[in-house]
Order: structure tokens, then C-alpha cells, then sequence
């Protein structure tokens, strides 16, 4: 393993670690729903009208995931794709540089 | 060496956030401004502030588009990818809510400020139409902090640490940080001057606003700087992009 993928995953084990963190140590109510931002408005000025709504809404917390679960993995895709396919050629051109070396590199992994 | 750097810096952070967290005790969701929150003078108000700084971006993208830098469509790509990516991870924070990294630093970083303002606002638009996040009245003010302040506050800290010949990592880490941090600062500030405290004016309000957004995103913000060096790391190991390009 090189330096850079060891960095890497060091750095992703941190950013777990932030995540897990708070439901170990702290008893919220995690989530609930998008209104309790506007609650403090509403104590604020209390006489507000929200006067625009959503022209439309997920019918039900399910079809609210999945739209969510869709978006993040359109962009999981494509960032996969990209670098994937970036490190394939990376590899294959090294190897078309040096046929010689392709066996002591793969015997080293 | 670089990793004791993050480190470091983690730690000091760390610190400041428990500070804060002890000084501020609140649990509300921090989130963008929701739809209608907004009277219609301020809501106009913040589209006509963005729209200079937008069509400044389509004009950096057009250039960017035709520019001879190899892989520049791209990473473009990529970057609207990542935003896409962290803007749906609604992740859970030391308040005990949830709130949502905003993914514009990357960008940021390799294609400077103004990209972003495009990128971002075709995410706020996917939010606001199919998961009634944010609005389409507040598109305006989510635009300022998100797309506008954030990745102007990124750039400006990117460009000093290098200055100061930072770590390459450690200014991506501090870049895409600060420009999570200082969006939801500004949508602080953006409620607060619109809703003060009845009773102790703007500045009650925006402490207390401050503590609902700026305190949950402090570790949604370290982990939003983490896997933007992570992205960044890979992106210039596989020969993708090059630091110096555009720049």
C-alpha cells in the first residue's frame, strides 16, 4: 500500500469516527423534521405567514430517501467512474511504458 | 508529516468546538432556508446580490469548457458529483440534529469561486423541486451563502495558506472547511437580520441563530474538509488534474 492510500484511509476513519461520535455520546433527537429550523423564527416573530410553499412534496419519508439515496449515489457513480477509470489508465500506460517491469510490479502487490 | 499536521489542526479545532458547544447548548436542525421563510422584499433582495456573482460563474465555465487544460470538463463533472454527493448526506452532529455538508470546496479549489455559484445552484434547484429543501423564494439567499460566500471565504483561506506555503492537504482540509462553516454562518446572518429578537434586537438573534447552524456544522465541516482531501488526493494521484492548472 502506498503512502497516499494509507493517508487516505486514515482520513476516512477520522471522518467516521466524527459521525459515529455523536450518537455514542450525545441522546438527540437526530432528524426530525426540516420545521424545527423555522421554530425559532417562529418564536422570533410569531406573526410571520410563510407566505410560499413547496410546489411539491415527497409523499412520504420513504420516497423523501429515496430521492436522497439518488442524488448521492448519481454523484457516487460518477465520481466512481471518473477516478476509476483515471487509475485504469494511469496503470495500463505505465505497463505499455515498461512491459518489462509489469511482472515485478504485480508481484509486489 | 502531513497527516500530523491534519492532526493538529484537528485537535485545535476540536477544542474550539467543545467550547463552543458548552457556551451554546441548542438542538434544532440547521438546514438551508426553507421555502416562504423569507418575506418577498429580502427574497429579491438576494436574487438580485447572486445574480452578478452567477452569471460571473457561467462565464468562468464557459472558459473553463473551452480551455485547452486537459480534463477540464471533467473534473467539472466531479465537482458537481462531490456536491451532489455531500448536499444529500444529511449526517447527525455533537447538538444531537442533523445538517448537511455543502460539498463546494473541491471545486473551489481546483476551478476557483466563481464555478461554483453554477454547480451549486443546480443542486439547490434538485432540492428545492424534489425534496422540498430549501425553495425556490429562498433560492436566492441559499445561493449567496452556499455558492457565493462559501467558496470566496474557501478561496481567499486556500490562497493565503499556500501563500504562507501551507501543506497542499492541510489548505484543501482548512479551504473546504471554512467554506461549509462560513455558508451556514452567513444563513445565520441572514435570518437574524430579517427576524430579530423582539426584545434584544439583531445581535440576540444572531447569537442565537449562530448556535442553531454554526454549532451543529462544526464536525460536518471537519468531515467535509477530511473527504475533500481525501477526493482531491485521488483526483492528483491518478493524474486527473494538476495543482498548478487554471491557477
Amino acid at each position: 500500500m502506498n503512502k497516499r492510500t494509507k493517508t487516505n484511509i486514515i482520513l476516512l476513519v477520522i471522518v467516521l469516527l466524527l459521525i459515529i461520535f455523536p450518537f455514542v455520546f450525545v441522546h438527540g433527537e437526530y432528524g426530525g423534521s426540516d420545521d424545527q429550523g423555522t421554530e425559532q423564527i417562529k418564536k422570533f416573530a410569531p406573526h410571520y405567514k410563510v407566505w410560499a410553499h413547496p410546489i411539491w412534496e415527497p409523499p412520504s419519508g420513504e420516497i423523501e430517501s429515496l430521492l436522497f439515496t439518488v442524488q448521492g449515489s448519481l454523484g457516487t457513480g460518477i465520481i466512481a467512474y471518473v477516478i476509476g477509470n483515471a487509475h485504469g489508465r494511469k496503470k495500463a500506460l505505465k505497463e505499455l511504458e515498461h512491459p518489462s517491469q509489469k511482472t515485478s510490479a504485480s508481484a509486489k502487490k | 508529516m502531513q497527516f500530523k499536521k491534519i492532526l493538529k489542526t484537528l485537535l485545535a479545532i476540536t477544542g474550539a468546538m467543545i467550547f463552543f458547544l458548552l457556551a451554546f447548548p441548542t438542538r434544532v436542525q440547521a438546514m438551508h432556508i426553507m421555502e416562504g421563510m423569507l418575506p418577498p422584499s429580502w427574497c429579491i433582495n438576494w436574487y438580485v446580490i447572486s445574480a452578478p456573482f452567477f452569471i460571473y460563474g457561467l462565464y468562468r465555465l464557459q472558459k473553463i469548457i473551452q480551455s485547452s487544460q486537459k480534463n477540464a470538463k471533467v473534473m467539472l463533472a466531479l465537482c458537481g458529483a462531490f456536491v451532489f454527493v455531500l448536499s444529500s448526506l444529511k449526517l447527525p452532529s455533537v447538538t444531537g440534529s442533523c445538517s448537511h455538508p455543502t460539498g463546494v470546496g473541491l471545486g473551489t479549489v481546483m476551478f476557483g469561486p466563481g464555478v461554483m455559484s453554477v454547480i451549486g445552484v443546480i443542486v439547490l434547484l434538485f432540492q428545492a423541486l424534489l425534496l422540498a429543501h430549501g425553495g425556490l423564494t429562498t433560492l436566492g439567499a441559499n445561493e449567496f451563502s452556499m455558492t457565493i460566500i462559501g467558496p470566496i471565504v474557501g478561496f481567499l483561506v486556500y490562497k493565503l495558506c499556500r501563500r504562507f506555503k501551507v501543506n497542499r492537504s492541510v489548505s484543501i482540509f482548512l479551504c473546504a472547511m471554512l467554506a461549509d462553516w462560513s455558508t451556514y454562518i452567513t444563513t445565520a446572518f441572514q435570518l437574524a437580520i430579517v427576524f430579530p429578537d423582539p426584545h434584544a434586537g439583531v445581535m440576540a438573534a444572531l447569537i442565537k441563530f449562530l448556535g442553531i447552524f454554526a454549532i451543529t456544522q462544526i464536525p460536518l465541516a471537519i468531515a467535509e474538509g477530511l473527504l475533500t482531501v481525501i477526493v482531491y488526493n485521488l483526483v492528483i494521484s491518478n493524474d486527473l488534474w494538476k495543482e498548478t492548472a487554471l491557477q
